[in-house]
């Protein structure tokens, strides 16, 4: 009947007869190392691209920068002369870049709350099954695809002071008598930088918070369900803490990629009104690259730098300190 | 009385794959009683019993727990407790966080929680473990702390899926006793899936044999042991598997160890089927000779044998030799050739 008898049964008969079987050849001789073996050498050599890379495109502007803010350097007057924290001390004392500083804080606290809100809530809807889930998926994703330029015509059009269709809405709903001016008035103008840049992070944040809630495994959810436990304890007790680890990543990319950007306040307000939505990436922009002063605006780049890297540290510390699984 | 369980023509079919797992079911469980679900990997017991659970909804038939319809009743709705396969802790709570969770939905009072997880937990030799997170116990600890935390719960019957299958053998084998033992204590009906007949057979007052969706047998162990209904249930319970011999127009089929040396048989009245067989190979298998063989004495063509010698019997069987053998006619087993389903003894002398 099973087949899988005779193969034990009579192949396998008499095993001690074929380990006495004649002495097995001398194995040939091995090869000669190569020089693709020699894995210390190849390691390196593989290794230089990135580091000559890294050593020309990040480490010595870096340095560059440091050295400018502590010069006297300007487009008009290359000739590098050492003037202390003369630099510093000016653009401390500057109105632009305190409010540029402010609003720098504000764009970003204010613009990473909504998109880890926002992109949870898109990650927990995603997750599910449901019909034409793969066409949203794509919708979700569709901003995050979208060139810059295009999305910039775009957004000047929705946001533009006589023309902008979102007016256009609210009027025929009679929610508003007068053109709005989003880009106009100061604080319509930072709302709606904030409305573009969560528009453009959204997308990813929503895919790598989506990761988080993949990875947990499907039977701590379905103990959760049998436990008693509803959508929001659900949320609250389990999907929340379990994704906090990655969530943190999320905010750390996210709250950088945010203090660094300046292309939303360049393509909608140039810093306008009256500096009123002036970042301090784009005031190192305009001050050092259109302004032609490198040696402020090295200062004004290089102000957020110690702050950032205590956050990234603190946050990544915080992460691994809270993995768990 | 009326049954702690209870599906009637279950089914659920997956649109995914177009599978359908569970395939027309009918269980009752009894009282008190271990009922385990036993079948090859994929053969639907998981589906059903996640079903019973409330995990998935049937596609058709009905779910009775202590005798209501619990269909598209929600999990917590339906006095059930489950252990997963891989216990499902939550990582990022303590031990006794873990336990205390599912009675957050029901006891607002913390000290009375607190108090029920202590006792859960002193119950399974887990009291001093409660600080703990889960990523600091072993399989063994975390296997108990999800009992506990399926206890609190005071279910009216257990869900089990496969809760030893992630042990070693070794602790394997304590944990069955435990988990026996800790089910008799507290009387409380349990559904147990597994594919380790081995667990099945030492588990369940009754086991249920599952393959394909459909239910193939159910009955107490030595019952499904002794008297397989078709040829499934005899190749997957019994290690080494029932021998079956084709014989045209239908199978003959005998447990290994009903297969021994003549000279080791005692007759007792009984007719004995004698047969010469050629052995080819023996094992030592905790202190047992499973001997390899081939007959020609059984049916048209050559069969292979397995027989199982008992430790207890000095009969020398050597390999290459040619030997006389013996099966006790009440020991034979008949199934048809088309269907594989048992069938009335047939005239076997040769």
């Amino acid at each position: 009947m099973t087949p899988v008898h005779r193969a034990d049964g009579v192949g396998t008969a008499a095993p001690e007869k074929v380990t006495r079987g004649p002495e097995p050849t001398p194995r040939p001789q091995l090869p000669k190392r190569t020089f693709a073996d020699n894995e210390g050498v190849l390691a390196k050599l593989f290794l230089l691209p990135t580091v000559l890379g890294i050593i020309g495109l990040v480490a010595f502007p870096f340095i560059l920068a440091i050295v400018f803010s502590f010069s006297d350097v300007t487009t008009g007057n290359p000739s590098l002369d050492f003037v202390g924290f003369r630099q510093w001390s000016t653009i401390l004392g500057s109105r632009v870049f305190w409010t540029a500083f402010r609003n720098t804080i504000t764009f970003t606290v204010i613009s990473m709350a909504l998109i880890i809100v926002i992109a949870h809530i898109l990650a927990n809807v995603l997750v599910r099954d449901f019909k034409g889930k793969w066409l949203v998926r794509f919708c979700v994703l569709l901003p995050w695809t979208t060139p810059v330029a295009l999305a910039a015509v775009s957004w000047l059009w929705l946001l533009n002071s006589i023309f902008s269709p979102i007016d256009w809405v609210l009027r025929w709903f009679g929610l508003i008598e007068a053109n709005m001016y989003y880009l106009g008035r100061p604080v319509l103008a930072m709302g709606s930088i904030i409305a573009v840049h969560v528009w453009r992070i959204v997308p990813v944040a929503t895919v790598i918070i989506m990761a988080g809630h993949m990875a947990i495994p499907g039977e701590i959810n379905d103990a959760a369900e049998i436990d008693g436990a509803g959508f929001w304890r659900k949320l609250r007790e389990i999907t929340i803490p379990l994704t906090i680890p990655i969530s943190a990543v999320a905010v750390l990319f996210g709250a950088i990629l945010t203090f660094a950007d300046m292309t939303v306040v360049f393509i909608l307000t140039r810093g306008g009104p009256t500096q009123a939505t002036q970042v301090l990436s784009s005031w190192a922009f305009f001050k050092g690259i259109e302004g032609g002063d490198l040696a402020q605006g090295a200062a004004v780049a290089l102000f957020l730098f110690p702050l950032l890297l205590a956050a990234a540290i603190a946050i990544l510390r915080a992460v691994r300190r809270s993995e768990v699984m | 009385m009326a049954h702690v369980v209870e599906v009637r023509g279950l089914k659920k079919h997956f649109e995914k794959g177009d599978v359908q797992a569970v395939d027309g079911v009918d269980i009752a469980t009894r009282e008190g009683e271990y009922l385990v679900l036993l079948g090859p990997s994929g053969c639907g017991k998981t589906t059903l019993l996640r079903m019973i659970a409330g995990l998935e909804e049937p596609t058709e038939g009905e779910i009775l727990i202590g005798g209501n319809v619990v269909n598209g009743l929600p999990p917590r709705a339906r006095g059930i407790a489950m252990v997963f396969q891989s216990y499902a802790l939550y990582p990022h709570k303590t031990v006794l966080d873990n336990i205390t969770f599912p009675l957050k939905a029901t006891m607002s009072d913390r000290d009375a929680r607190r108090e029920k997880a202590t006792w859960a937990a002193d119950l399974l030799g887990i009291g001093e473990l409660l600080g703990r997170k889960p990523r600091h116990l072993s399989g063994g600890e975390r296997q108990r702390v999800a009992l506990a935390r399926a206890l609190v719960r005071d279910p009216s019957v257990f869900l089990l899926d496969e809760p030893l299958s992630n042990l070693d053998a070794k602790l394997r084998t304590s944990a069955r006793d435990e988990l026996k033992g800790f089910q008799e204590r507290l009387g409380t009906t349990t559904i147990y899936v597994t594919h380790d007949q081995v667990e099945a057979m030492g588990l369940g007052d009754r086991i249920v044999v599952i393959l394909n969706g459909k239910v193939r047998q159910i009955g107490p162990p030595q019952e499904v042991y002794s008297n397989p209904a078709d040829t499934f249930v005899a190749t997957f319970i019994g290690s080494p598997p029932m021998n079956l011999i084709d014989r045209g127009d239908h199978l003959l089929g005998f447990r290994p160890e009903n297969f021994l040396p003549l000279e080791a048989m005692s007759s007792h009245g009984d007719n004995l089927l004698e047969v010469d067989v050629q052995v080819h190979r023996i094992e030592y298998l905790s202190g047992d000779r499973h001997v390899y063989a081939t007959t020609s004495g059984l049916g048209p063509d050559d069969a292979h044998i397995i027989a199982r010698i008992p430790a207890t019997v000095n009969v020398a069987v050597n390999e290459n030799g040619s030997q006389r053998f013996a099966v006790h006619e009440k020991d034979l087993r008949f199934f048809d050739g088309e269907t594989g389903v048992v069938t009335e003894p047939r005239q076997v002398r040769t």
